[in-house]
């Protein structure tokens, strides 16, 4: 039986959606990125606005995010995606617009564009991808990065008198009055990735209804990062990063 | 017919808009007009300065070496544009506060008691029009009528109530000068 | 409708200018000398006509990424700074450049290095036309000398940019932004429609709205062969900016037998000292960059050669010297006279440098 016969005989329960594109990702196996793309692509296509989706890359792992997801792209520099698509939104406030960054990008370099965006209640979404570490540069600290977690530049773990506490960057960013929706998914379970589709379809209708910024947080592996098989690291991930990064809502009004 | 001005003193003195309503009546007779201060971090205390181009032809420089006219309402002011003043030209000068009054004898020299007429006035915010009535007096830059068109234009509406208010204080600023 | 003519500062020029343009967008954050720009559109409030968005962003960064946002959705959008400021802004400039998307940058310069003063200056001559961020990249430079200049540049600026898709940038200083003079602004047109900006910006990151292919705005290539195509690209967009678009004024010139070169309100300055000088006999005259990128490089070597000596007169150390003694290939002398740190030189004192470097100048006028 070929493809083309399972496709006849409608048995299909399971496809590439037709936003995400056949190029073969640069991400590691075993990575979230990809679960997250796939949730975008289902979600884009489902809420029938890929027409009036523009998607604001990051500088990371996460920076050909453009080259997968079939929609209108910008490239930002690092850590300026919300700045970008502040003005994106304003300009065009017909459009959908959501950011895609990473833990350097949006808890390091671009803290202030962050904050805020989020703080003007600007109407866009921002997907945040928590994996605590900097994967495209070859695994350094990142903000997000645990007490005593090892990285490349951290050999001997990260200690808070010289480097200071992980920050909890969505916990700061439910606290201000111009987000509506803050919450803390991962994508390491069948159940959790359906969680997760539920909470970034909730930020894209935020978005459309103009209710003000919306955060979703997921908590991610870094299994080249992190120096561990994509199983272990689904374990390792459930038993440290949960502590520190619990997962559920922080705000929804 | 070309005019060149320096007016100059502490900020909050009204040097700045002193010159703006001067530029403004110098537009209102289709006159060139530059109005080119010398701005400060400070709103108000500094030294403030602001050099008045008004001309029948088009004007090249904004910034000056000499003046045909110096307003001056501090020492410091006096001590720095005396010498810059064009001879024949004019200083028009509150001596209040003036320790050291010009010496020159190849300008006009004109003391004004603008503070004490403005106190006079019970309303020290026409030191600056007092003073410009001066000038007028002794510049015939520009119509009294064509600064207070110039003032209509740049007030807001809701400040027109004080124009004669003002109209009196260059009255008085000519009369006393 | 009769041309109305106003009194107002070149920074508030440039505000009223931006909305009668048609222009989407402004995002800036205050720094002196040039808050007026931010302060007199968020007066004007012109979202409440044209629809254009202000918006005071919380750094020049993020200012900088915001016109780089609306840049690439097809938008006139831009931004004002002052020295330190723009030089904040340059990591944005560079993603611009790269992406080749028009805007406009506004620098109304201030003494540095550092924090520097708020006085004017001329010192961002070689950030603003040799580069500035990183990479192969120009600008096009308009350097204005009067308010009028103000208020025209940022149309022509736009057009440019448009033309070109390569950012413009106004770079004026603390006097021709801070003074008020007389201006006549330009007749207010409407912004783009949707349609519009479809038909004129193809490339831009507006929704798909039914295109087959999606458009992505980047800088991104990491394949060198296809990096090193892109290089050429922008490249050539440059020789056919060089080719056509250089803008000077020349005063004088004719019968000069020596040249000042200066630039913005400086060439005003330069502009009454060479007036002074030939009422004695003098023969002085002056050539202003209009587009200092740009430069007009055959110009001043026309000039060259019938001149005996060029002094460049800037607010700097020395900058656009640099491109002057390009241009004359070393044929005649080439001096400069600048104040430095928010100093303006006044008409006399330019004389003066003048007659330092060229004694026999003045020697053989007194003859």
């Amino acid at each position: 039986m070929n493809r083309e016969d399972i496709i006849k005989n409608g048995t299909i329960v399971y496809n590439r959606p037709r936003l995400l594109n056949e190029r073969n990702t640069h991400y590691c196996p075993g990575c979230s990125h990809g679960v997250v793309h796939r949730i975008l692509a289902e979600l884009i296509e489902e809420m029938g606005i890929e027409d009036k989706t523009i998607g604001i890359a990051p500088v990371g792992c996460a920076v050909f995010a453009y080259n997968y997801i079939d929609v209108d792209w910008i490239e930002a520099a690092h850590g300026r995606a919300p700045a970008v698509a502040t003005a994106v939104s304003r300009l065009n406030p017909d459009n959908v617009v959501f950011t895609y960054q990473g833990d350097g990008d949006l808890a390091a370099i671009g803290t202030a564009e962050t904050i805020h965006a989020a703080n003007r209640g600007e109407n866009i979404v921002i997907i945040f991808i928590n994996n605590a570490i900097y994967g495209m540069t070859g695994g350094q600290m990142a903000p997000t990065t645990l007490l005593g977690q090892k990285t490349a530049t951290t050999p001997y773990g990260r200690k808070a008198d010289i480097n200071g506490y992980p920050i909890k960057m969505s916990d700061l960013l439910a606290q201000l009055d111009g987000t509506c929706f803050v919450t803390r998914q991962a994508v390491h379970t069948p159940a959790a990735v359906r969680k997760a589709k539920k909470a970034i379809r909730q930020a894209f209708e935020n978005a459309i209804a103009k209710r003000g910024t919306s955060v979703v947080e997921i908590v991610s592996t870094c299994n080249s990062g992190w120096k561990l098989s994509p199983a272990k690291s689904n374990e390792w991930m459930a038993s440290n990063m949960f502590e520190k990064y619990p997962l559920g809502d922080l705000k929804n009004i | 017919m070309k005019e060149e001005i320096i007016i100059a003193g502490f900020g909050g003195q009204g040097v700045l808009s002193m010159g703006k309503i001067l530029a403004y009546a110098g537009l209102m007779e289709n006159l060139e007009v530059t109005w080119m201060p010398s701005y400060g971090p400070e709103q108000r205390g500094g030294t403030a300065n602001v050099t008045v181009i008004i001309s029948d032809k088009s004007i090249s420089s904004p910034v000056l070496d000499t003046y045909d006219t110096a307003v001056i309402l501090n020492q410091q002011s006096l001590d720095k544009f005396e010498a810059k003043v064009k001879p024949g030209g004019t200083i028009i000068y509150d001596p209040a506060g003036i320790h050291r009054p010009p010496t020159r004898t190849d300008i006009t020299v004109v003391p004004v008691d603008a503070m004490t007429a403005a106190i006079e006035m019970n309303n020290t915010k026409t030191y600056n029009m007092i003073l410009l009535g001066a000038l007028l007096k002794h510049r015939k830059i520009v119509s009294t009528d064509a600064v207070i068109r110039g003032l209509k234009k740049t007030l807001p509406e809701r400040h027109h109530h004080l124009i004669p208010l003002n109209e009196k204080a260059i009255e008085i600023g000519m009369s006393i000068s | 409708m009769a041309e109305e003519i106003k009194l107002m500062k070149g920074n508030e020029a440039i505000a009223h200018a931006a909305i009668r343009y048609g222009c989407d967008g402004y995002f800036g954050y205050p720094i002196t000398p040039q808050s007026e720009v931010l302060e007199t559109l968020e007066e004007l409030m012109p979202w409440e006509t044209t629809g254009m968005v202000v918006l005071q962003a919380e750094s020049e960064v993020a200012a900088i990424n915001m016109v780089y946002g609306g840049a690439a959705t097809g938008k006139a959008v831009m931004t004002s700074s002052s020295s330190p400021g723009v030089s904040l802004k340059q990591e944005g400039i560079s993603y611009i450049a790269a992406a080749e998307l028009p805007a406009l940058i506004i620098n109304v310069m201030r003494g540095g290095p550092g924090l520097g003063t708020i006085q004017p200056s001329q010192a961002d001559y070689f950030q603003a036309t040799k580069g500035g961020g990183h990479g192969d990249y120009h600008l096009i430079v308009l350097a204005p000398a009067t308010v009028q200049e103000m208020a025209d540049f940022v149309g022509l600026g736009f057009d440019l940019s448009f033309k070109y898709r390569t950012p413009a940038m106004i770079l004026a200083d603390g006097i021709v932004g801070q003074m008020m003079e007389k201006v006549v602004l330009p007749e207010p047109r409407p912004r783009r429609t949707k349609e519009e900006i479809e038909i004129q910006c193809p490339w831009a990151a507006t929704g798909r709205h039914g295109r087959k292919e999606r458009n992505v705005v980047t800088s991104l290539e990491l394949e060198p062969d296809k990096m090193e195509v892109n290089n050429i690209r922008l490249q050539e967009t440059y020789k056919h900016i060089s080719d056509n678009e250089v803008r000077f004024k020349e005063y004088y010139t004719e019968d000069a037998e020596y040249i000042i070169v200066a630039f913005g309100s400086v060439a005003r300055i330069c502009l009454k000292a060479i007036e002074d000088a030939r009422s004695n006999g003098l023969k002085i005259g002056l050539i202003r960059p209009i587009t200092l990128w740009p430069f007009p490089y055959k110009e001043i070597n026309r000039l060259s050669k019938t001149a005996k000596g060029i002094l460049t007169v800037e607010l700097n150390a020395g900058q656009m010297i640099e491109d002057v003694k390009l241009a004359v290939e070393c044929k005649i002398p080439v001096y400069h006279f600048g104040r430095m740190g928010g100093i303006v030189p006044n008409p006399g004192e330019v004389l003066t440098a003048f007659n330092k470097f060229f004694p026999e100048a003045t020697n053989n006028a007194n003859l």
